[in-house]
């Protein structure tokens, strides 16, 4: 339902903007040319309208008209406006493989002397992630989003069990939720990509960073590798016997129904993106408030040869800037960029809605917050952490994002076997 | 008189089809500038993809399912809201409202009834209501065809409603005297009447189902591909998820060559070419 009335108001709210562009643009006779951006719904992303409201206000000749758009079809069409030079003037991207092609296809103009004194302030780890060739084509924008492990306290106390820190405490973890008819694990398999997340870290643990670097290289055959397998087979594992909630294949994320199950305490762990904090805080308050809610990080695996400090996630969203855009819409989207970005009044709201930026100039800032809590907790994860494993989805080519997403669907539903999936990823 | 519908359909219609022809001999990713490839795409849709036999495999149970399902529940739905009686009016209200409201608001209030763990099968206390409408594989096909029908019947309800009126009352009055019943009367007057009715209605159907896309994408996602991908969604998703305009457009071509074949050989076998009248005394 909560979904219903969003999409209905966004709706709204664009037919809206449609209503009112077109009769400024006929009242002032056209001349100006505003510049454009989309952003996505929920989320952190409220924040980011907002610091674009002050910006509008404060600058009225340099205008910057925002779009918001629901995630799932963001990159379907953020492409195809990109592919015909009708793209936003301000490209938002999760760097990867979308970012290299526009780069490659010179969509995006090189930033390098247009960022002001960011580079400095942001972390060098997620800094990099907007480099191409050395260049600069994309700035981070809102905040670090590593997966980590939420939970509710009350499920625990319940049945009697500590918050698991080893794959071993997780296999005795989920025997005793099972006796006590509690899910272990909330997940939305129904929307596939959360279950993304699970074979990146089972990945990682297992076999370290460099599993799945082979992928990204390109390499013959680096589908076929026993870390991806291993991380195969526990997650058909865990959907057999009992480790997900059982009906995990129906349960979406755009509804936010697997956070909801966490709330609810009809399952006591939910593994899923840093932005799901400020998701509960909004959507369930009482859950948020009852002091139930708890997060942590992926266990560790007591054989693994992976760092157990290593994080999964997206290091922030982008923004690239259009190379179809004229020169004075570009000139606009530098001034936001060098000038406006993680400007005190928006860093303050992050960190209020509980998202925190990569920078490494608020340390004290983020100390003074109410959340300072959960802050703390990813601004340490994200500071230790060995290696920054961006999403399987974006840091692959886009043309195999959506075969990852086929077969891991199946592997799901156990329509296919970890074999069956390697031989499928190394055929593309 | 025929210039502004030619302009038209060659504006909406034409140059896009040739626009896709062209691109089914083309590579290309969106982002870059297409390349010449050829009849590559052709043999690889058709004969190194597995998946697109799948789909359309898929796409004809889709077809058949949903008219089977549309067709007799319009028509005596129709038949039904023809009467005069007055509580009808207020029934044929609500049986309508399913096409006041858009698919993707259908789609969203289905989804949440259908959700395992706060919808239907977890308010009903039926222990054998299952809980996987959209995820089982065996089960979701027939749930698609199921919430499709339910938004389209009301408008074929609606055309044969209209048909069943322009129905000269002495017919029945003529039947009634001969001593026919009403099933009897509804066999050899109704639905004969109501040929070209039937036929509109099932060219409607038929090719509206096989270019079918919006509940099923709002409702699945294209998940599961191999329960629920039917051709129209295995064409979006390889050309905007994909990224593969070539193969997209290879399968928008085989959409539109299998769509006008449909319509054609309803013209034909149901004779309407030959414009006779069925009309009373005609």
């Amino acid at each position: 339902m909560r979904r219903t009335t969003r999409i209905a108001a966004a709706g709204l709210g664009v037919t809206s903007l449609m209503a009112l562009s077109a009769c400024g643009g006929g009242g002032e006779g056209g001349g100006e040319a505003n510049a454009d951006a989309w952003i996505l719904t929920g989320g952190g992303w409220p924040a980011i309208q907002e610091d674009f409201d002050r910006w509008n206000e404060a600058n009225e000749d340099a205008q910057i008209d925002i779009e918001a758009i629901e995630n799932d079809s963001y990159k379907g069409q953020i492409r195809t406006a990109v592919g015909s030079g009708e793209a936003p003037t301000l490209i938002m991207s999760w760097t990867g493989g979308a970012l290299l092609e526009y780069a490659e296809e010179e969509r995006i103009v090189d930033l390098s002397d247009h960022t002001g004194e960011l580079e400095s302030r942001v972390f060098e780890s997620v800094w990099q992630n907007g480099q191409v060739d050395g260049s600069t084509y994309a700035v981070p924008l809102n905040d670090v989003q590593p997966v980590v492990m939420y939970y509710n306290q009350s499920v625990f106390d319940e049945v009697g069990v500590e918050i698991p820190e080893t794959w071993e405490d997780v296999e005795a973890a989920i025997e005793t939720f099972n006796e006590n008819d509690v899910a272990p694990f909330s997940l939305a398999g129904g929307s596939v990509w959360p279950a993304l997340m699970w074979l990146q870290y089972l990945t990682d643990r297992h076999g370290g960073e460099e599993a799945f670097q082979a992928v990204v290289e390109g390499e013959e055959g680096a589908w076929d590798n026993e870390s991806i397998l291993f991380a195969l087979e526990t997650m058909q594992d865990l959907g057999e016997n009992g480790g997900f909630i059982d009906t995990y294949n129906s349960v979406t994320a755009d509804q936010n129904e697997d956070a909801q199950l966490l709330a609810d305490g009809q399952a006591a762990m939910l593994l899923q993106g840093s932005w799901v904090y400020s998701t509960i805080n909004q959507d369930f308050p009482e859950f948020a408030e009852s002091g139930d809610f708890g997060f942590t990080s992926f266990p560790t695996l007591e054989d693994g040869a992976g760092d157990p400090s290593n994080i999964v996630g997206n290091p922030a969203n982008f923004w690239s800037v259009s190379a179809d855009a004229s020169e004075e819409e570009q000139q606009i989207a530098f001034d936001y960029i060098s000038e406006n970005l993680y400007n005190e009044e928006t860093v303050t709201s992050m960190l209020e809605a509980g998202s925190l930026p990569p920078l490494s100039d608020i340390e004290d800032q983020i100390a003074e917050t109410e959340d300072s809590d959960f802050l703390q907790f990813s601004s340490e994860l994200v500071g230790e952490a060995n290696h920054f494993q961006l999403s399987w989805d974006q840091a692959v080519a886009p043309e195999v994002a959506q075969p990852l997403t086929d077969n891991l669907s199946q592997i799901l539903r156990g329509d296919i076997t970890p074999e069956q999936f390697v031989e499928a990823m190394n055929s593309l | 008189m025929a210039l502004p519908a030619v302009l038209f359909f060659g504006i909406f219609a034409l140059i896009p089809l040739i626009g896709v022809v062209v691109i089914s001999f083309m590579e290309w990713n969106v982002l870059g500038s297409p390349t010449w490839v050829g009849l590559s795409n052709w043999q690889a849709v058709l004969f190194d993809r597995p998946f697109t036999w799948t789909a359309l495999g898929l796409t004809i149970t889709f077809v058949i399912g949903s008219y089977l399902f549309q067709a007799p529940v319009a028509l005596l739905l129709g038949v039904f809201m023809a009467g005069q009686q007055r509580y009808r009016a207020l029934l044929a209200v609500l049986y309508f409202l399913p096409l006041l409201f858009s698919s993707v608001a259908v789609g969203l209030t289905f989804q949440s009834l259908f959700s395992p763990n706060y919808g239907l099968s977890a308010a009903l206390p039926f222990e054998w209501l299952p809980n996987d409408w959209l995820s089982n594989s065996d089960l979701v096909m027939w749930v698609m065809i199921f919430v499709v029908g339910w938004c389209f019947v009301p408008f074929h309800g609606l055309l044969y409603q209209a048909g069943v009126r322009q129905i000269p009352q002495s017919m029945y009055e003529a039947a009634t005297i001969d001593g026919a019943g009403r099933v009897r009367q509804f066999f050899s007057i109704t639905i004969p009447q109501l040929r070209y009715t039937i036929i509109t209605s099932s060219t409607l159907m038929l090719v509206g189902s096989l270019t079918y896309f919006d509940l099923i994408f709002v409702l699945t996602g294209g998940q599961p591909a191999d329960a629920v991908r039917i051709l129209p969604l295995d064409m979006y998703v390889t050309g905007f998820s994909s990224y593969n305009l070539g193969y997209a457009s290879v399968i928008a071509v085989i959409l539109v060559a299998i769509g006008l074949t449909l319509s054609l050989a309803l013209n034909i076998i149901s004779g309407s070419s030959k414009m006779e009248s069925d009309k009373a005394g005609a």
